[in-house]
């Protein structure tokens, strides 16, 4: 009886090695494709469809194709630990793209590191994240890089003596964004008049607008999702404020002020990617982007479309044994090399330092652009 | 700033009165709490806008027009859900949990349909208007919505006290047996209440999808949430209490948001709710619960 299951599974060993050495590379995208994260999820699914097509379309890395195994982790911290264990154990994926939301990095993120496979996060901003070990890598730029640039920069063409603050406290996305900005201004030596807070899910901000009205700021800082900084902005203009508002990371989307209009002009926002960016690789994506889905893409899709630029550039350099767990390690050791001119700018890995100085993943080296709104359209900043 | 806090506090209010209106005649007339009512009103943001957005009908008629597509999935629900499990004798926990279900479909179909991004109503249709008397803004807009939610309360009360529908009404929440022994069409009226409640849902979610401006297929849930605790403390099936109710909660928030604290504002708010429940268990305007057992 004992005999008879090693033939098949022999069997099963040669034809995976097989299919391994000359076909396809499977790589995980673990996204939010429903729930309320989906408006980035789907994005960023779009930007990885779009490269892999494109990397396809030339040949594939060393003749390999890639195959993207799309998972929905519907923005919830179970479901990505689900999506993960499937993609991990059942796909044998090489690398894990995602999650969406930093929250579900947290849950999710080390039983990829305790299986030793590569995940790389392309819209996990919060602190701490690389902090999960050594498998674990971003691409998205930490607001800690970007806000400093984007308070100085909004101060110094203003003139702000005071400005007040406004946050989602029940985000892990808006809260580091909030506790970065907090650290900014206590640097910067600027003075607060007034914080307050909101929680996921609310559409009236009129209460914490007046109050801020009151204290009549020269700026809002405001670390808050696209979906509610229209409504935090369109209110704040109803209410007769006319302070500019200062954003964090959620600001980034074009869309905001096309819904926000002449409300949100005078925002200043930093941004890993800016669509106005002239180098060609970047309108080369604008334009591949548009044809495809018919849509204009943001931040997250171009972060993802670079993302897997990073990991082909990697596994160019790897030669794939057939062996899943040596190719995880492989592609693991290749990737914090890769330097890439991507649609987001010059790229590099940098180590991160952790809290607890332990080895941890590998942070964004990159500088952000800053933005300010005109007439509803974002404009990178040029001085005064 | 106290003028303000006021304005916001009435209109937030008047929000969570309107919602919860459909919400507390279905539990009055049919004994359901009916947890697809946030779905519903989600639905009825969703219908305007696209009547709006497809056939450039003026904001009125779409406002009618959601109310009727609600109105008739309400009063599907009911016939394809509610009447059966009523058939059946459904124990009171049976249809509720129904009711979820119908709300998960909902917000998925409206997902599926429209994405989860969130959409809003071109800007020529919202109406413009705004008042500013001193520091003090008030939006045509708002002023509809205080408006419309006194209307509805005062004509549904009317409605009930007053007229010979309303008594029918009145007998079936008191005992759908007795009423069906007096002649009264009890299953129609079932019918007639789950329609008018859903159609009052679709209302308010075009409201407060034009307030607001943020219409997702999850708008449904937190307002559901506040809406449980306005009808709770109201007087489960209480119209006035849905109003009072409302207030309530929309000055506990905005104030306590405004003067305490930003980052406390829904414990306080659910705090004094606690507190009034203990001193009356029933609700503001409830009835006396041993009748009932």
């Amino acid at each position: 009886m004992r005999k008879f299951p090693t033939v098949p599974l022999l069997l099963a060993a040669l034809t995976a090695s097989f299919s391994a050495s000359a076909a396809d590379l499977k790589l995980g995208v673990a996204h939010a494709l429903s729930g309320g994260a989906a408006q980035y999820g789907t994005a960023i699914r779009n930007g990885f469809v779009l490269a892999a097509e494109e990397i396809n379309a030339k040949g594939g890395i060393n003749g390999n194709k890639i195959q993207l195994v799309i998972d929905d982790e519907q923005g919830k911290k179970e479901e990505a630990i689900n999506v993960f264990k499937k993609q991990i154990f059942q796909d044998k994926v090489l690398i894990i793209f995602g999650p969406t939301l930093s929250n579900s990095m947290f849950a999710a993120g080390p039983v990829a590191n305790a299986a030793k496979t590569p995940v790389f996060a392309t819209s996990n901003t919060a602190y701490g994240i690389t902090d999960i070990g050594p498998f674990v890598f971003r691409n998205s730029v930490m607001e800690a890089d970007v806000l400093p640039i984007t308070v100085a920069t909004a101060t110094k063409h203003y003139g702000l003596k005071k400005v007040a603050v406004i946050y989602g406290n029940d985000d892990a996305f808006t809260k580091s964004g909030y506790d970065v900005f907090k650290q900014v201004l206590a640097d910067q030596k600027m003075p607060v008049t007034t914080t307050e807070t909101y929680v996921k899910g609310d559409v009236d901000f009129k209460a914490q607008l007046t109050k801020i009205k009151a204290t009549a700021p020269d700026a809002i800082v405001c670390s808050c999702l696209a979906e509610e900084a229209a409504n935090i902005i369109l209110q704040a203009r109803s209410l007769g404020i006319s302070a500019p508002f200062i954003g964090g990371n959620g600001f980034n989307s074009p869309k905001l002020f096309e819904i926000s209009k002449q409300a949100g002009n005078g925002t200043f926002v930093g941004s890993p990617w800016a669509n106005a960016n002239p180098a060609p690789v970047n309108q080369a994506f604008i334009a591949a982007y548009k044809k495809k889905y018919n849509a204009d893409p943001n931040q997250f899709a171009a972060q993802a479309y670079d993302a897997l630029y990073i990991a082909a550039a990697a596994l160019q350099t790897v030669k794939i044994s057939g062996n899943v767990e040596a190719d995880r390690q492989a592609l693991r050791d290749a990737l914090p090399k890769v330097t890439l001119n991507g649609a987001t700018g010059p790229f590099k890995f940098r180590p991160a330092v952790t809290k607890t100085g332990k080895p941890g993943g590998f942070d964004a080296d990159q500088k952000p652009f800053i933005y300010t709104v005109q007439n509803g359209k974002f404009e990178l900043y040029k001085g005064k | 700033m106290l003028e303000q806090q006021l304005i916001n506090a009435l209109t937030l209010g008047c929000v969570y009165a309107l919602f919860a209106l459909g919400f507390t005649l279905v539990f009055g007339v049919l004994e359901v709490i009916n947890l697809s009512h946030g779905a519903v009103f989600m639905a009825g943001s969703y219908a305007a806008l696209s009547v709006v957005e497809k056939l450039n009908t003026p904001l009125w008629l779409a406002i009618l027009i959601a109310m009727l597509i609600c109105g008739l999935f309400g009063l599907l629900v009911d016939v394809l859900i509610l009447k059966p499990l009523r058939a059946r004798n459904a124990p009171h926990l049976i249809p509720m949990i129904a009711t979820i279900g119908v709300g998960i479909f909902l917000t998925n179909v409206a997902q599926g349909l429209f994405g989860a991004e969130i959409r809003r109503f071109p800007e020529e249709v919202l109406p413009a208007g705004e008042f500013v008397i001193g520091e003090v803004h008030l939006r045509a807009l708002e002023l509809a919505i205080v408006a419309i939610a006194f209307v509805l309360m005062a004509v549904l009360f009317v409605i009930l006290k007053r007229t010979q529908l309303g008594r029918a009404l009145r007998a079936i929440a008191e005992s759908p047996k007795a009423a069906y022994l007096l002649g009264i069409n009890v299953e129609g009226l079932f019918h007639l209440t789950s329609f008018v409640a859903a159609a009052l849902g679709g209302a308010a979610g075009v409201l407060i999808g034009l307030n607001f401006n943020a219409i997702t297929p999850f708008m449904g849930q937190p307002i559901l949430h506040k809406g449980i605790a306005v009808i709770i403390l109201g007087g489960m099936g209480d119209i006035r209490g849905a109003l009072i109710g409302g207030l309530f909660l929309g000055f506990a928030e905005v104030f306590s948001k405004g003067y305490l604290s930003s980052q406390m504002g829904d414990a306080i708010a659910f705090g004094l709710l606690f507190l009034i429940l203990l001193v009356r268990p029933s609700g503001l305007f409830g009835r006396v619960l041993e009748r009932k057992a």
